[in-house]
Formats: structure tokens, sequence, C-alpha cells
């Protein structure tokens, strides 16, 4: 007999406008499987899982659940079709007990007391080796507990297919650990699960099958056992491109920004900066690899003067008269009435970069406008600014006077990236600046921070395609839950050299390694 | 004596404030700040005395029949108004604050055209229900015949919706739509259901508190021009509880001290200043500013519990990107 | 599973959000809106009363723009309505709710007139004035600057707090009153001293020019100045706005002191221009009809212009129907409310598209 089919979706296709999100996938999912989602980002796989978890509603094609033709209109729909969707930014009350949000919404006859709650919370949470107590209120939580929640309250509600929008983005690798091995003892009673992540060497330890979108199509699904890395890679990226990215070598290499010892808490009393030193040196690309979240942009906002440090220094060497600056605690404007030529690309184009509703030529004054003693703004500038930017760089656009909300991705970048190079700046951060583009636009990125290095312009880029950062970096820099694990060369460093200091455990001393080794223990044991 | 009489009608007027702060409490519960609340309380007291009007020009005079008729209209005209503005602020996710002061402009234009309307001659003759609302105290002539049905109603009503919001499954799942609208959504709460109910219902609920004090408590058609300012601090009490029915038990009753201190204060404690006429208004101004203090408190002492619904004024759309 | 669940279908209709809408589209389905509300009413009021519908709106335009008196009460009207929106308007448009227009228009009336009461008797008229202008203008900017602290220090919410702020300024005028009128009748009359010179014999000219020129001083200010850049960047995006190193809460407290202040200006044209007296009614609700002015005309001084006319058509013009056909004097603001309902509705059409469901493809 066939392996039974939890769940199939034929031909789906979802559109945004004029943004093609998935068009005509395919994809299968069995009882029982563990199937990894893979695929860069912005290829589409959040949205394919939204469409199968209710939040949208595919424009074509059809959705089928244990054989049966699915309608799932609403997150409701999908509850009652047995599927459950844990989303990468939890959706959580602040204020309610990890019980109540785990009820929240069931409508089953029972009376409601929150005491019997918890007994089953309990029950769950021992049965698949989970921490948690279902009185703590979610504010007081930390992300993983969070993410337990979140869990939870899709097994509470029976769920049989379960989705996780990658999972393991937001925690430690001892964490990540510990979900595994939940995961696969749910896989083990009989759930089936999607995992959608963009990281090789979770797919190969997590998953049984793999399915692979690209640019919102669906490329192949695969056997795990059958396939490796490289093939994967090609998948997910199209034909194995060498990127070819034009590097010169770094002419006139003088150290412009250092940064020693710096350390900051986040509100929730983490430590999301740790010690953290290393120098930018003008004429060359210092790259910053990490997994999300494992303090880089909060280097990034501190060096910008957005984000407070407990201690430490971030020292700006002048390159016109020599003199050093220490930026620490200053905000932007005071850094630049220092005289420090400071542009920064932000990871969050449209929430911070840029303001949506404002059109090109009023988002070009935002660095500017405030120049001279007239109270009145001067348009002509910025609008000449907007004029070139666009010939320049190739901005497709209908004029100067469109809202950049209504650009495409690629578009709204080099509008960013082409106002924080317009400054003829001296040193020049981008996070994350190729996220979502297609490759056209992402070369034209690259370009343009070659050419910026070539001026002599210190550029610090945080990126996560490791051979992106490899070919275009000359000095990478890897961070690992707000430590730096390790500096390579550019010329001379290995993708697996790199993964490795991106996730080895920077806490080996603590007693959590315990807890691992006894999961793997039982894992070994089953 | 005179205390007892000021604690009495203290409490026959707070019961308006508590109507309206109960049914905003349970609209703001779902994220929506419903400043059409005056307006809605304006249309309760109508609508209420229209039944009325018409059950006493047909000569019912049972005062069960008058009391549960009253009520009814009043909830259902003010109902509507819930509906009025379900409709533009959920459906066609208009701003909530012009939807509501667009409601209460209507509203107060809506009372005063009924009322007026009602006048036959010089009689009123809804006013003939006056008795069988202040039940069982009808008789008594002093503060005591103000505290009749719709008193009880209040208080009954605002425990019963603090337990439905703090106790049952149905007001999780209300107070999660005001908390975090996509959240619920996604645990398959009828986020638009939930906020039409419950501002339909709360709306219904504020209706009443018109209608008690133009019967109840104030007795009179005049009583109408106050209406709307009534309304106003009912918003404000709804601060002041905390967002907590059963606090606004206790809050309403404070507001109702305020409101009507200049009438007794000065003849409760013998200070010279409070002989003054001018210390009256001082006296109003105190319920508005007690709660602008308990506003400042709560957010810079930022305790989760004690905040505004984290979800109130914001419109929600699910397809948003 | 059964039959029955198979034969779900895809949802009858959705709502997404448009990209864009050209200008004409948006004016039509504003006109239509206007036009169906109208119609709404008429039908309303023909239920009602039993009037003759044509009647009714020939009577509606005869009450606003009937005869020269009118159209200068209307002039009137419009310019007091405008001035107190174009107040708001900073302020909304950096996404602060400034309900509390209300009392600090009172405030700006109550400073003004405690300048007549305190100093008037035996000042010149021209210093006097003066000091009218610089008391209401201060007063006013103070009472609104103080909810804009907390905002800006604790984050309280500015909803709420603006709201309180109008029950404690008309209260403080009660006080005031009651205070300055011995026999307690709290009614304080018209004061003879510190009235606005007429310009050409004409009561109005004066307060319609000075509104006039702050329409267009407010356009300019929003559009061309750097304070208005950066109120515009706060509105739109606290975060972009502390990336560029705008010091929002800065930003937060003079918008509002500018808001407060004008407020305080149209205070003073109350009192100087027209009312020479201050009563707790002084302001008249017209700082809660600013907030829709302000919305509605989507923060743009020109267009707020229309908006407030529309208004004020509406109430003059409903205020000529309460004495033709006899009716009760509420009829304005019903007709007023049916009116904005239509239009803040018809926004939706404006923002949003709506999708039925395609037909089924087999």
């Amino acid at each position: 007999m066939k392996t039974q089919l939890a769940l199939e979706l034929h031909k789906v296709t979802k559109t945004f406008g004029s943004v093609v999100a998935n068009k005509d996938v395919d994809l299968s999912l069995r009882k029982g499987e563990i199937l990894a989602l893979l695929g860069e980002n912005g290829s589409g796989k959040t949205t394919l899982m939204n469409m199968i978890a209710g939040i949208y509603y595919p424009d074509e094609g059809e959705i089928r659940v244990n054989g049966e033709v699915a309608h799932i209109r609403s997150p409701k729909d999908a509850f009652e079709y047995g599927i459950g969707m844990i989303h990468q930014h939890f959706k959580l009350v602040d204020v309610f007990s990890a019980s109540e949000n785990i009820i929240l919404g069931m409508k089953d006859s029972g009376r409601y007391k929150l005491s019997e709650v918890h007994k089953k919370v309990s029950e769950i949470t021992e049965l698949y080796g989970f921490h948690l107590d279902p009185k703590k209120k979610i504010h007081e939580m930390a992300v993983s507990e969070k993410q337990t929640v979140e869990i939870i309250k899709v097994l509470y509600r029976g769920a049989d297919i379960l989705i996780l929008d990658e999972p393991t983005a937001v925690l430690a690798p001892q964490e990540t650990e510990r979900l595994f091995s939940v995961l696969r003892r749910m896989r083990d009673s009989g759930k089936s699960i999607i995992i959608i992540t963009h990281k090789m060497n979770e797919v190969l330890s997590i998953s049984d099958r793999v399915a692979v979108l690209r640019k919102g199509e669906h490329i192949a699904t695969v056997n795990t056992a059958e396939t490796n890395e490289g093939e994967l890679t090609e998948m997910m990226i199209g034909k194995k491109v060498t990127l070819n990215i034009k590097r010169s070598d770094p002419q006139n290499v003088c150290d412009r920004l250092c940064v020693s010892n710096i350390n900051s808490t986040n509100a929730d009393g983490v430590k999301v900066l740790d010690n953290i030193s290393f120098t930018a040196r003008a004429g060359e690309i210092l790259g910053i690899a990490g997994i999300a979240g494992s303090g880089q942009r909060e280097l990034l906002e501190s060096i910008a003067g957005l984000h407070h440090l407990d201690s430490g220094e971030i020292v700006y060497h002048d390159p016109k008269n020599g003199k050093e600056e220490n930026l620490r605690d200053k905000n932007p404007l005071q850094i630049r009435d220092l005289g420090v030529r400071l542009s920064f690309v932000p990871e969050d184009r449209l929430g911070m970069g840029l303001v949506g509703n404002m059109d090109i030529t009023d988002n070009m004054m935002l660095r500017s406008y405030g120049k001279g003693h007239s109270a009145f703004v001067d348009r002509k500038k910025p609008r000449d600014l907007a004029k070139r930017i666009i010939e320049d760089l190739e901005v497709v656009t209908p004029g100067v006077d469109t809202p950049v909300r209504r650009l495409s991705g690629g578009n709204v970048q080099k509008v960013l990236v082409g106002r924080e190079i317009s400054t003829a700046p001296t040193v020049l951060m981008a996070a994350y600046p190729v996220r979502g583009l297609d490759i056209n636009s992402s070369y034209t990125i690259y370009n343009l921070l070659n050419k910026q290095k070539e001026n002599g312009v210190s550029v610090i880029f945080v990126g996560e395609d490791l051979d992106v950062l490899i070919e275009l970096c000359d000095r990478i820099i890897v961070m690992n839950s707000g430590k730096i694990t390790g500096e390579v060369d550019g010329r001379l460093a290995k993708r697996e050299e790199i993964g490795i200091m991106m996730t080895k455990d920077t806490s080996v001393s603590e007693d959590k390694n315990t807890e691992i080794n006894k999961d793997t223990e039982e894992k070994d044991s089953e | 004596m005179i205390i007892l009489e000021y604690l009495l009608s203290a409490i026959a007027l707070g019961m308006t404030f508590l109507y309206g702060s109960t049914g905003e409490i349970i609209t703001e519960k779902t994220g929506h700040l419903n400043l059409g609340i005056p307006g809605i309380m304006c249309v309760g007291a109508a609508s209420g005395c229209l039944a009325l009007h018409h059950m006493i020009m047909a000569n019912i005079t049972n005062g069960f029949l008058l009391v549960l008729v009253g009520i009814i209209a009043a909830f259902i005209g003010s109902a509507l108004m819930g509906l009025i503005y379900s409709f533009l602020a959920v459906t066609l996710h208009a701003n909530q604050n012009v939807t509501g002061l667009a409601l209460t402009t209507f509203g107060v234009g809506v009372m005063k055209f009924i009322i007026f309307g009602l006048r036959v001659g010089n009689d009123v003759p809804y006013l003939k229900a006056l008795n069988a609302f202040r039940f069982p105290f009808a008789s008594q002539d002093n503060a005591l015949k103000y505290c009749g049905v719709m008193v009880f109603l209040a208080i009954i009503i605002a425990l019963l919706t603090s337990w439905v919001l703090f106790g049952t499954k149905v007001g999780l799942n209300l107070r999660a739509v005001g908390e975090n609208p996509a959240t619920a959504d996604a645990v398959g709460i009828n986020v638009t259901a939930y906020k039409y109910f419950a501002t339909c219902i709360g709306s219904g609920i504020a209706g009443l508190g018109g209608l008690c004090y133009v019967m109840d408590y104030a007795g009179s058609q005049e009583a109408y021009l106050s209406v709307e300012a009534l309304g106003w601090l009912a918003i404000a009490l709804v601060i002041f509880a905390l967002w907590r029915p059963h606090i606004s038990i206790f809050g309403s009753v404070v507001f109702g001290a305020l409101f009507i201190a200049g009438a007794f204060i000065p003849t409760i404690i013998p200070l010279p200043f409070l002989q003054k006429m001018q210390t009256v208004p001082l006296l109003k101004m105190l319920p508005y500013v007690v709660t602008i203090i308990v506003l400042i408190v709560t957010s810079i002492r930022d305790k989760k519990e004690n905040q505004p619904p984290a979800a109130l004024g914001l419109p929600y759309f699910r397809e948003e990107r | 599973m059964n039959k029955a669940e198979k034969h779900i279908k895809e949802p009858f209709m959705r709502v997404i959000k448009r990209d864009s809408i050209s200008w004409q589209k948006a004016i039509l389905v504003r006109a239509l809106a206007i036009i169906g509300s109208l119609l709404f009413s008429g039908i309303i009021c023909y239920l009602l009363i039993g009037a003759n519908p044509l009647k009714l709106y020939i009577t509606l335009f005869e009450g606003a723009f009937g005869t020269k008196r009118r159209i200068w009460k209307l002039a009137k009207d419009l310019a007091l309505l405008l001035c107190i929106s174009l107040a708001i308007t900073p302020a909304f448009k950096m996404r602060f709710w400034n309900i509390g227009a209300e009392g600090q228009t009172l405030i700006g009336c109550l400073a003004s007139v405690a300048c007549i009461y305190y100093l008037g008797k035996g000042m010149p008229n021209w210093l006097l004035i003066i000091l009218m202008f610089v008391a209401a203008l201060v007063a006013s900017a103070l009472w609104a600057v103080i909810p804009a602290i907390f905002k800006a220090k604790w984050n309280t919410n500015e909803t709420l707090f603006t709201l309180m702020m109008n029950y404690v300024a008309i209260n403080l005028v009660a006080y005031y009153l009651l205070k300055w009128t011995p026999s307690g009748s709290s009614t304080l009359g018209m004061l003879s001293e510190g009235h606005l010179p007429k310009l050409m014999n004409n009561e109005y000219l004066l307060l319609i020019l000075v509104v006039l020129a702050l329409t267009v001083a407010m356009y300019i200010y929003l559009k061309y100045s750097k304070h208005g850049y950066e109120i515009a960047v706060v509105g739109e995006s606290e975060n972009t706005a502390k990336y560029i190193g705008i010091n929002v809460k800065k930003v937060i407290i003079r918008t509002m002191v500018l808001s407060g202040a004008l407020c305080g200006l149209a205070g003073f044209l109350i009192v100087g221009a027209l009312d020479h007296s201050v009563t707790t009614a002084s302001a008249g609700g017209l700082g809660f009809t600013a907030i829709m002015v302000s919305w509605l005309g989507k923060f743009n001084p020109f267009t707020m212009i229309l908006t407030s006319l529309l208004v004020v058509f509406l109430e003059n013009g409903a205020d000529r129907i309460v004495t033709v056909f006899n009716i009760n004097d509420a009829f304005p603001s019903i007709v007023t409310g049916i009116v904005l309902f239509f239009i803040i509705g018809c926004e939706f059409f404006i923002n949003y598209k709506v999708i039925f469901r395609k037909k089924e493809a087999k």
C-alpha cells in the first residue's frame, strides 16, 4: 500500500498585488514524517504554509487533507482539519498565562476551569519532554518558553499536522537540540511535521524528506537520506553558480573603527552583546557572519548610536585629521555633528531605513533635511539625487513622486543604499542588503559595496549567505549568541569552518550541556 | 442622616456611570475605543422613553411589564447604535475615534428629537412609569426611592460582566481579541464576530445607563441635557477601574459622590471654603483629575495587567502585509 | 469527512488593500457618498415629518447660502471650525490623538476673558488685545503640553488624557464664572473691553482673514518646513525618526505646544471677535467636530476648507429647515451625523478593494 498522505497541495498559486509569492506549487506530506521545507529568504515558504494554516487563501489550486479537498478559509478551519502552525513571530497574548494562551479560542463543551487545563498541559509537556510552568505569564517568559507554549497550543488542540516556521532562528544550539528531540518523539507518535528552515545542517539532521522552493516555485522533494548538502543547495539557489563577485585587493588599509569590549543586555536580561571587540579598516569589506539574532543587529545599531551599551568603547579614527572620537552612547545626530560620516543600511528597510508612505524625494531628505539654517526644507537637491539614483542604479519606478512602499523589494533597497552612499561615507554598514533581492539587484548591491571599498570606505557587511560572504569580504568575523567566535580571511575561508563557528555551543561550561547529553541518550535508546 | 442620603444619591447616580463604563469596558476589551458612548447613552434613554410613552398611551400600567419593555427597548435602541459603529469601524475599517465622535453627534440629536416629540401639551406621559422603576422603594420619601430596579440591575450586570470577562472562555477569547487580534485570529477566534458582539452588547448595556438616569435618578425630561456629559464620565470611569467592571462598581459610587458633592459636602463638612459656591466646579473636576492621575500612574508603573488593552484603537485587517 | 463539507466554497468575497486609486475616482466615491447621504437624510426627513423632499433640499441650500447675511454667518462658522481643525492637524499628522481641542480652546477663551476682567479697565484697547492674545496662546499651549509631556516620557495614552482634560477645563471655566459673577448666576454677560477691530465695518471679516492666513501658513508649515517634515516622519514611523536622529520626544512636545497655542488663538478670536464673554460652552463642541474635519480632510489644510464647509453647510442649512418646517432643533445634528457616517464609510472604498468569488471553473 502506498504511504498515506496527510496533506497534498496541488498547483497552489498566491499573488500579492503584482508580486507572485507562490506559483503552481505541488507538495505532499506523509503521515508520520518530518518534511523540511527549504528555500532562501523570499522563496515563498511562509506564504505557502500560511495558506495551509488559513491565514491566506490561495488564488488558485487546491489543498487536500487526508485525501479530501479542503477549503481552509481561516485558522479555525485549519484546526478542524488537524493542522496547527507555529509562526515565526509568536502569536501569543502577553498578559495571559501559558494555559490561557493554550486554550484560547477552543470550542469544547467542558467548563472553563484553568486548574484542569494546567493539569492537561503538564501531561502533554511530560509526554514529549518539554519544560513549562502553565501558570507563567507570557511577558515573563524567555523566547524558548514562548515557543514551547506555541507548540503545546497546537498539540492541545489535537493537531496531527504541525507546521513550524523557522523554529530554530530564535533558539540557542542546545535549545535547538532539545526541540529536535521533541519533534522526533512527535513524529514517532504518528504526527506529521513540516519544518521551514534555510539551514542545511538542520535539514539533514531532522527531516525525513526535503521539499525545496525557489522563487515561489516547487523545485523538488527528495528523501533526506538520498541527498546531500551540495545537491540541496543547488536546488535551492538554482544552478550551481560561482558568484564571481569581483573582489579587488584592499588599498591603503588603515584602522577606521575600533570596537573594544562592548557589552549590552536587552530588556529580558539576556546578554545580546558579550564582550565584542574588532576593528573595521578603511578600504576593505568586513563581513559579519552568524545565525540571525546572534547580536548582529544590536552591534550595528550600537555603532549607529541607536542601541545602549553597558560598557566598552567604539573609537572612530577620522581620516581627515587623524583625531579619535568615542561614539559610544552618542545619538545619530551627535555622531554626525562630530564629522563622522557613518552610513547605515538597516535590516528593516521600510520600517527604519525609509518611510514607506513618503515618495522617493522625501526619503532622500531623511539624512539631509536638517542641513542649513533655513526653517524650510530644500527639495531640489534631494529630487536631483533621487533622479540620479533612479538612473544610476536602474530603479524601476513611475517617478520620483512614487511612495517607496509601492516599489518592489530590490528597488526599495537600491533607493536606500543609493541614499546611504550618496553622503560619501567613511564607514558604511549594511545589514542583509540583498535579502529578498533577485540576482541582478544583488549584483548591483555587491558592486556598489565594492566601489565604496575601492574609494577607501570601511564597509561592514552583515550577511547570511556564506558563499556571498566568502566571495565578497576581505575579512569575516563570526558572531554566535552575542559573542565573536572567530575571524577568518575571506580569501582563504571555508564554508564549513565558518558554519562550525556559527553554530558551536558557546556556553560549554554551563550545566545545560548535561541535558543535551540526556536527550541524545534517550534518542539513542529509542 | 444627610450622609446616608448623600451615599444613596451617589449610588443612584453612580449606576448611570456603571452601565456606561461596563458597556465601554466590554467594547474596549475587544480593542475598540468607542467614543460614541455618550451618544449611545442618549439613544438608550430616548428609545426607552419612547417605548414607555407608547405603553402609557396604550394604558398599560403593569409595573413589571413597563420596566421590562423599557429596558429591552433601551437595550435594542442602543445596540443598534453599536451596530452602526461596528459596521463602520470593524467592517469598513474606519477610524475608531472619528466614528465614535460622529456617533455621539448623531445620538445626541436623535435623543433630543425623540424626547421633544414625546410631550403631549404640558404632559410627559412616560414619566408615569417612574414609580415602576423605583420599585421597591417607590413609596419612600427619601433618597432611597432613587435606588430602584435599575440600580440592582446595574450591579448585577457589572458583576456578571466581570465573571464573563475573567472567568469564562468567551471572556478569555474576547480579551484576546483586544490584546492581540492576530493571535486570536490564528487560533480560530472569529475576530469580527467578537468585535460586533462586544460592541453591540456593550452599547446596549451602556444605553441602559441613559434610561437609568432619565427614569430613575432624575425622573424628569430635562435630565436629558446631562446625559451626554455623564457619558464622557463613564469613559473616564473605565480607566479609573483599570478595565474591570467589579472595580467600576466602587468607582461609579465615588464618581457619583464627586459629581453631586456640591449639593451635599458643604452641609456635611462645615469648612468655610466648601461653603462657597465656586467650590462646586472644583469638586466636579475631581473625577477627571483622579482619572488622569490613574492613567499617569499606571503608565509610569507599566504593569502589563493594568494597561489598556494592547490593541486598543488599532484597526485589524488580516491580509495586511 | 462527510459529503456536505466537501462543498464548502471559497469565501464569497474578500477584501484587499488598494495600492492606489486615481484622484478622480477618489473624488467620485466621496461625491457619491455625500449625494447618497443627502438622499438618505431626505428620506428619513420625509418619513419623520412628511415634508416635500425637494422643498427640503431647497431650504437646506437657502439656509446656508440664501442671503448675504447667511453667507457671512456661514463664512464665520467655517472660519472658526477650520481654525480649530488647523490647530489639531499637526498633532494628528504626528499620530498624536489630540481629542482635547475643546478644552484647549476653552482655556484660550478663559485666559482672554481673564485679561479683560482683571486688566480691562483703564488700559488702552490695543495693549489689552495684545495681552489677551499672548495670554490665550500661552495658557492653551501649557494646557496642551501636559499630556504631551507624559506621552513623550511614559507613553501615557494621549487619547484618554486629552479627553479628560476637556472636562477639567470646562469645570475650571465654571469655577471662574462663579467667582466672577457675585450673584452666582454664572452668566458673565458681554464685556465691553477688548473688542477686536471691525474691518470694513464687518464683524466677521477679521476673523475670516486671520483663519485664511493661518490655512496658508499651516499648509506651508506642514509641507515645506523642517518641522513639518519631522512631524511627518515621526507620524509615519517612529523607528525611522530615531534612525535619522530626530528627537521624537522633542517633536511631540513642540508640536503639541503649537497645536495648543493655535487652539488658544481660536479661543482668543472667539472672545475678542465674537462672544466677548465666556461660558462652559464657548467652544461649542467644535473641538470634537474639528477632529472629523481634519481627519476627513486627510490633514491637508486646503482640503479641510472643503470638509469644514460641508459640516457648516449642513448645520446652517438644517437650522433653517428647523425654522421653516417647525421641527425641533436637534435635527441638524442628526443630518450631520448621517452625512458623517456616509463619508467615514466611503473611505473604505478608497482604501480597499472588494473581490468577489470567481465563477466556479467547472
